[in-house]
């Protein structure tokens, strides 16, 4: 299983692999926000927790098709299925590499862009934790959907479907959480449900993730 | 160590493709997969490799003894030769890869990117993974595509030697390999000549959907 982690970072890291994708699309969300909105930095600060979580998920749902589609189209994902690697844990290790190549550095350039957006020091620490526990779940459940579309041609746009109702309630925690905290309020409450949401999908999708998988192999 | 299959039916999408298949393959053999295109040789390959359900029937064979290889080699075309055999064998838990580079004639073709590679050479990479995974039954499904005479030279080597050794193997080919091998021919054993069921397995499940059919 750490051999198909490394396998799958090294891929994205190489020419073509979408590494740093979502992080230029957070990026241009975060720069043309203020164009938009206006510069007032009150509002700019208002704002920000749900605009960076907004741009953070579509980030994320922007390099979903990869996860799984690359593999089935090479026959790898055959050949995995007669490895004697379980499909839980090929899941498992497709949501963690997806995590660390998108999730992660968006985690890590959040406080970057918080500031771009007016927010204060608190607010960008709020937001980074936010980030930290909910993007492990937006990876989590966007394997999913593209275990479920993995057979289909072209799928991004029944993923993008399948995927976003569910990626709603990590949305609400978590932009909940980011401003509760940047405003100075107890976030306890929206910040215990987005870590239940992530402990939640890390014990449960591996297993209708790999039955959907085995459902589209057939 | 040996694949004993009696009654199997096979299908795609829940119609029945070939049935009453029964062969026992046995520890040193090879059997040779015979049939026209589309006659469900791949079907078949697929469900005695565990990747869809036999429709009916049963598969017997030791656990984890499986090494499938279809039309499509599981290469990333980023990773070099090395690491492309590399990830496999660390998926199958077998040894350095450095003898199986040389036996299937890619040692200098290591360090090269897989995108660069010929077709024939993409195959042999393809076929270098069976050996890698230290498996005992071979399930190829037209293996010897894209490769020229002297690969298919090798690879009939390569099958030889597994054999000898214990393993056995089923491929689907429409070449002669020069392989000492019993042939198994589909051609028999088709479960719907005529599309028929296929069109009857519709109607049903049309009927189980909406009810009694309509006046």
């Amino acid at each position: 299983m750490i051999a198909l982690l490394i396998r799958d970072l090294r891929l994205a890291v190489r020419a073509g692999g979408g590494f740093g994708l979502g992080l230029a699309f957070f990026l241009i969300v975060t720069m043309l926000v203020p164009f938009g909105v206006g510069p007032e930095a009150a509002i700019l600060a208002r704002i920000a927790p749900g605009i960076l979580w907004v741009g953070a998920l579509l980030a994320c749902l922007l390099s979903l098709d990869r996860v799984f589609q690359l593999d089935f189209e090479d026959g790898t994902l055959d050949l995995l299925a007669t490895s004697p690697v379980p499909m839980e844990g090929v899941v498992l290790v497709k949501a963690l590499a997806h995590w660390l190549t998108t999730g992660l550095p968006l985690v890590a350039a959040a406080p970057a862009f918080a500031m771009l957006m007016q927010m204060d020091g608190p607010g960008q620490y709020w937001l980074m934790l936010t980030l930290a526990l909910g993007t492990p779940a937006l990876s989590m459940i966007g394997a999913f959907g593209a275990a479920l579309t993995v057979g289909i041609r072209r799928g991004g746009l029944l993923l993008s479907l399948l995927v976003l109702p569910l990626y709603v309630p990590t949305l609400i925690f978590g932009a909940e959480a980011a401003r509760r905290g940047a405003e100075g309020i107890a976030a306890g409450t929206p910040l215990l449900l987005l870590a239940g949401i992530t402990a939640g999908s890390l014990a449960l999708i591996p297993f209708a993730a790999a039955a959907a998988i085995r459902m589209n192999l057939r | 160590m040996e694949m004993r299959v009696e009654n199997l039916v096979v299908g795609r999408g829940g119609v029945a493709v070939l049935e009453g298949i029964r062969f026992t393959l046995r520890a040193g053999q090879v059997m040779v997969l015979r049939g026209p295109n589309g006659s469900g040789k791949t079907t078949l390959l697929r469900s005695l490799a565990g990747l869809q359900p036999p429709m009916a029937g049963t598969i017997e064979a030791p656990a984890e003894s499986i090494a499938y290889a279809a039309h499509a080699d599981g290469l990333k075309s980023t990773l070099t030769v090395r690491e492309n055999l590399d990830f496999w064998a660390k998926i199958h838990a077998t040894g350095p890869v450095d003898a199986v580079l040389e036996r299937f004639n890619l040692t200098a073709l290591a360090t090269r990117p897989a995108a660069s590679l010929s077709a024939g050479q993409k195959r042999r990479l393809g076929l270098a993974r069976l050996l890698v995974t230290g498996r005992a039954i071979w399930l190829l499904d037209e293996p010897t595509v894209s490769l020229d005479t002297a690969s298919v030279a090798i690879f009939a080597g390569v099958v030889r030697e597994h054999v000898a050794g214990g393993g056995a193997a089923l491929i689907a080919t429409h070449i002669e390999l020069g392989l000492e091998a019993e042939v198994f021919d589909v051609r028999g054993l088709r479960a719907d000549p005529d599309g028929t069921t296929a069109r009857g397995a519709f109607e049903a499940s049309f009927d189980a959907a909406f009810g009694e059919a309509l006046p």
